[in-house]
Formats: structure tokens, C-alpha cells, sequence
């Protein structure tokens, strides 16, 4: 696979909760570097600090100090630099939940197309392209359901519909396979690797899941809030 | 793409239960309201019935709705005659208990002088009284039909016409006859001792008396001037209408109408209290899709709109509930609910200022949340 440029600049991010008696350092000093088309993995043990650097990058914890640069705009150097963090999200950044997190009140096809909307798109080009997405993760058949009626399986493929709908380049996956069988996982995992190349995106996940590991290019892991690079 | 309205219509049965509660507590609220006009204007209706100018009562009283008053009844010849008067009549009041069918109805009785003023305005139905003896005019609320007879007294009395809204302030319906049967009925109801008086001839004066003497005056008559001049008659005072009116509001309904005031002020406080509660925990509900939103990018002009519109849909929809309830139950009520335009105005005023403001604390939470705690489980 090609690879591009850096869309990921971790640059000496440590990020401590609470202070004094009760402080825990859950990264110190995290250097990492995510180029587009790559696909990595993020492992480690259960409080090394994973989801936190996950949040960190996805600009939605500050980190205690470092710089952070997402596709060549830096967006944190000891505070953050933009004012408009959830517009940056909508527009770079494509989340997907291990919990999927689709709101119950919108059918799949409206939980995919509400991110264009805010996105700015017009309502039918929206509607468009979330069917196209839906129909690629085959679950265009389930388009009019509220997600309530959805298997995890395909709950969790709208879930990735919405978060790559804005084309975002940088996909962040929190255990993203947890709730799926092998089989599922494996090819849930397949198809992450095959919009990132068409979209050039890179993609960060974290997970346990010893099942899927053949699917990264790189397998990152994260000890005490330190990362030792495999 | 509208999320309140997709979110309503997510759980619209849980919804419109909560709309028709909300709107079961605004038809309270409008209930109370109309009671409370309802209560002013049924207090009122009494003495604006005569559309008189001015009152002529006795001496140190506040007259006849307030306090027993008694003057002679030859007080409107002597007060017919003042210049500046244009027409005068003695007019009379007393509650009765009479029984009709197997019922014991309570009557407002006014004796009123025919052809002068103090009769009814309007007569919705029949005829008014003409001068035979022993006719009636009734109110509606009587459930007195034209042809119904009734015995008052020694006598029955038989219902030529119907009125509407003729009451006393206590909400006892009116029936009006000649003040010469008004007259004759008090002696026969007096009590017995009086009776034995009167038949000695001791008490003649006083059957002879009336409440008061009630004036329209000549176009352009100076109502102070008049009023002043009665005053001097050391055994008659007088009120002009509005005096009359107040003294009714300040003195006679004053107590029931502070306690309605005041329980309305509770409820209205208790509503606001509710339909907080309710906007409040509509918004803490939602929490971990407003992080979600949050999470994918949306402004926080999409979630404001999402809490506020809901919460003005919620009391608009209360108020509307309300509104059609307290018209179709309105009329069932014994006694008069009267809502003004300007009240049921005020009231959607309030609700929509309520509601904003608990969109407000919403709002403020809403914002505060953190979106990764959309992440967690
Ligand atoms: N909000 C917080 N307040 C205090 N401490 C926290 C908070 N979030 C995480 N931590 C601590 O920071 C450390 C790293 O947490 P993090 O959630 O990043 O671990 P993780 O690698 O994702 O673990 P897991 O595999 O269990 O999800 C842990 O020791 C955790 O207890
Ligand atoms: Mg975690």
C-alpha cells in the first residue's frame, strides 16, 4: 500500500488525571506518527492508557502538555489551537464506538445522513450517499430501521457508515470489533481497510482481539502510558 | 433534518402523555382563573343589574350587599323629586328558601318597583312583570321553566320570564317580582315574634321600609353634587355606582377572592415547578446523545434547538390541551367561569417563559456535557 503523508502527529503528549495523592499518569511522553493508508493497531493492557490517547487525538480530552497536528494543521501545542474542535471532527475525523452509539430516534439511513447535514450537504446528496455506504457495508437493506431493531453486527456497520459519510481521513476505533464474532470482525475489519485505501485515510484502533491482528500494518503498543513500538 | 420532532416522534405515546398531564394541570390553572373572574363578575352582576347611577341606603351603612339596610319606603318620592334626578325606584332584597319539585331551592328575591329602575335589563325569554300580583321573573339557574309555579310564602308565584346572570354574590340565583310582593313575602317570612308585632301595629314602619332607593340621573348631572346633597338627609347616605361596586369588591367578596387569588398563585407556581421538572429530566435523559452529537461534530445551535423546541412544543401543546378541555367543561361548573381572551394570553406569556427558562438549565447542562462520555459503554 502507498504511503502518504503524515496525517497524525503525536508530539511528546503526556496527559495525567488529578493531582497530588490521586494522580495517574495514563501517557507520558507519546511520540507517534499515522501516515494515510495506514491501518494500525493499538494494543495494551486494560488502564495503559489507550482510549486516552485515542480521545487525545480525536480532540476530545486536552491533553497536559505536547503538541498534536492532524493532517498537517496543528491543532494542540500546550493548548488547543482552535476554537472550532467539533467542526475539525466533523470534517477529519470519523469515530466509531465499541458501544455504537447510534441515536435511537433516527432510522439507520438519518443516522448516517445527520452528519452530512451538519456537514452542509444537500439533503438529497446526503441521502445518497448514505445509502450508497449503507448498501457497500450491506445493510442497505436495513436503511429505514430505527437502530433498536438492528443486530450488534449490523448496528455496528451503520455505525462505521457514519462515521466515514464526511470522508473523514483520520478514523479512530475504540474496540471497534468487540461485540462481533471472528468471522464479522474479521471482515468488518477488511472493509475498514479497504475505504481507507479508496479514501486515503488512516485508521487507529484499538483492540484486544488476537483474531484480527493480520489486518494492520502496524501493531503499536502502549505499557504504563509509554509506547514500545513492535 | 428536524431532530425534535424525529425524537417526539420516537417515543410519541410517552409524548402525548406527558402533553395531556401538562394539559390536564393548564385546564386546573384556566379553571381557577375563570372561577376567580367568574366570582368577581358574578359578585358584581348584582348591582350592575339595575344599571343605576346612584344608591340611596340608609344612614352609616354601606347598603344592602354589604350590611342590612333599611329606609322608608316614601325615601323615593322625596328623592324623585331632587333636581338633577331623572328616574328613582325602591328596589329590595332577600334570600329565600323555597321547596320546588323535591328540592329545596335558595332564591335571591328582588322586589323592584315596575316601570321604574331595578328591573332586568334583558329578559331572555317571556315577558317581564306586569302589574298583577304574584309573577316572577327567574334566573336561568333557578331550573324554573316559563309556566313553573312555585310557593313563596303564603302565595304561589307563577314564572313569566327567564334572565340571565342575575345572582347574588353568594352565587344564589335571582327571581324578580313586584316590590309590593317583595314586601308582603318579608313580613310573612319575618319571624314569629316580629309578626306578632307587627300585627300590634309596632312594626308597620318597618315593613314599610326597602334596601335602598336606586337613581338614574338627568344627562350631564353632577353625580358628586347629588351624592353630597342626600348625604345631608340625616337618615340616608349615598353612593354613586362605582362606590358601590368597590365596596361589593373590597368588603363582601374581598375574603374569597383573596383566597382563590392566592391559591392561583400557588398553582400557577406549582406548574412552573412542574413543567421544568419535566423540560429538566426531558434533557438529563438525553445526555449521551447530546454527547454522540456532540462527538460527530454537531453545533451547539443543533442542540440548543433540539431542548427548546421540544420544551415549546411540550407547553404549547399543555396549553392547547388545556384551553379545549376548560371549553367543553366550562359551562358543567355550578357556578360562572369566565375567561377572558387576556387571561388565557397571559397564561400561554407565562408558559412560554417558563418553558425557555427550563430550556435554559437544560441548555446549560446539554453544553457542559463532555462528549467523550459518549464513548463509555
Ligand atoms: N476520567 C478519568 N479520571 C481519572 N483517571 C482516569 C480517567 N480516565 C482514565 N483514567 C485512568 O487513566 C489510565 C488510562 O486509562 P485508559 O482508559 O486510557 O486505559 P485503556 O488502555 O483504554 O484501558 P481499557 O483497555 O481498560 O479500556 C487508567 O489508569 C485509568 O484508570
Ligand atoms: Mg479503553
Amino acid at each position: 500500500m502507498a504511503i502518504g503523508d503524515i496525517l497524525v502527529d503525536v508530539q511528546a503528549v503526556a496527559k495525567h488525571y488529578g493531582d497530588g495523592e490521586t494522580r495517574v499518569d495514563a501517557l507520558r511522553q507519546v511520540d507517534l506518527q499515522v501516515r494515510a493508508g495506514e491501518v494500525i493497531a493499538l494494543l495494551g493492557p486494560s488502564g495503559s492508557g489507550k482510549t486516552t490517547l485515542l480521545n487525545i487525538i480525536g480532540c476530545i480530552l486536552d491533553p497536559s502538555s505536547g503538541r498534536v497536528v492532524l493532517d498537517g494543521d496543528p491543532v494542540f501545542d500546550g493548548k488547543w489551537l482552535r476554537s472550532d474542535l467539533r467542526r475539525l471532527r466533523l470534517d477529519k475525523i470519523g469515530f466509531i464506538f465499541q458501544a455504537h452509539n447510534l441515536l435511537p430516534f433516527l432510522t439507520a439511513a438519518e443516522n448516517v445522513s445527520l452528519v452530512l447535514d451538519l456537514a452542509g450537504w444537500a439533503p438529497e446528496k446526503g441521502r445518497e450517499r448514505a445509502v450508497e455506504l449503507l448498501d457497500y457495508l450491506e445493510v442497505s437493506h436495513r436503511a429505514p430501521v430505527k437502530p433498536a431493531l438492528l443486530s450488534g453486527g449490523e448496528a455496528q456497520r451503520v455505525a462505521i457508515a457514519r462515521a466515514l459519510a464526511n470522508r473523514p481521513r483520520i478514523i479512530l476505533a475504540d474496540e471497534p470489533t468487540a461485540a462481533l464474532d471472528s468471522k464479522r470482525a474479521q471482515l468488518v475489519m477488511d472493509l475498514l481497510r479497504k475505504l481507507a485505501a479508496e479514501q486515503e485515510a488512516c485508521i487507529l484502533t484499538v483492540t484486544h482481539d488476537e483474531k484480527i491482528f493480520d489486518r494492520f500494518d502496524r501493531l503499536i503498543h502502549l505499557r504504563d502510558g509509554r509506547l514500545t513500538d513492535d | 433534518m428536524n431532530l425534535a420532532l424525529k425524537d417526539i416522534r420516537h417515543g410519541l405515546f410517552r409524548f402525548v402523555l406527558t402533553c395531556f398531564g401538562l394539559g390536564l394541570l393548564m385546564t386546573v390553572v384556566l379553571a381557577m382563573i375563570g372561577i376567580y373572574n367568574g366570582l368577581v363578575a358574578d359578585a358584581l352582576a348584582v348591582v350592575k343589574a339595575p344599571a343605576a347611577e346612584v344608591w340611596v341606603v340608609e344612614a352609616g351603612t354601606k347598603g344592602p350587599f354589604a350590611e342590612a339596610s333599611s329606609i322608608p319606603a316614601d325615601s323615593r318620592d322625596t328623592v324623585a323629586r331632587m333636581p338633577g334626578v331623572a328616574e328613582a325606584g325602591a328596589i329590595n332584597y332577600q334570600t329565600v328558601e323555597a321547596p320546588f319539585l323535591d328540592r329545596a331551592l335558595r332564591l335571591y328575591v328582588i322586589g323592584y318597583e315596575t316601570g321604574r329602575p331595578g328591573g332586568p335589563q334583558i329578559i331572555a325569554e317571556g315577558r317581564g312583570i306586569g302589574t298583577s300580583h304574584f309573577e316572577l321573573v327567574a334566573d336561568r339557574k333557578t331550573g324554573l321553566v316559563l309556566g313553573d309555579t312555585i310557593r313563596l310564602g303564603r302565595n304561589r308565584f307563577s314564572v313569566v320570564g327567564l334572565v340571565e346572570g342575575a345572582m347574588n354574590s353568594g352565587g344564589d340565583p335571582a327571581v324578580y317580582m313586584t316590590l309590593a310582593d317583595a314586601m308582603a313575602l318579608q313580613t310573612e317570612l319575618a319571624p314569629a315574634d316580629q309578626r306578632v308585632q307587627a300585627a300590634r301595629g309596632a312594626g308597620a314602619v318597618k315593613s314599610a321600609s326597602v334596601a335602598a332607593v336606586i337613581v338614574r340621573v338627568t344627562p350631564g348631572a353632577d353625580v358628586d353634587l347629588l351624592t353630597a346633597t342626600l348625604r345631608q338627609w340625616k337618615h340616608l347616605a349615598a353612593l354613586s355606582q362605582t362606590e358601590q361596586e368597590n365596596i361589593l369588591l373590597a368588603s363582601v367578596v374581598d375574603k374569597a377572592r383573596r383566597q382563590i387569588g392566592l391559591f392561583l398563585g400557588i398553582l400557577l407556581a406549582v406548574s412552573a415547578v412542574v413543567i421544568a421538572l419535566i423540560i429538566y429530566t426531558m434533557t438529563m435523559e438525553k445526555l449521551k446523545q447530546i454527547a454522540t452529537l456532540k462527538l460527530i461534530g454537531a453545533p451547539d445551535r443543533t442542540i440548543i434547538g433540539l431542548i427548546v423546541q421540544q420544551s415549546l412544543i411540550l407547553g404549547t401543546a399543555g396549553w392547547g390541551i388545556g384551553l379545549v378541555l376548560i371549553l367543553l367543561v366550562k359551562d358543567v361548573f355550578p357556578r360562572r367561569v369566565v375567561l377572558e381572551p387576556f387571561n388565557v394570553a397571559v397564561l400561554a406569556g407565562i408558559i412560554v417563559v417558563v418553558c425557555l427558562a427550563a430550556s435554559g438549565l437544560g441548555v446549560r447542562a446539554a453544553l457542559k456535557v463532555d462528549p467523550a462520555t459518549a464513548l463509555g459503554g
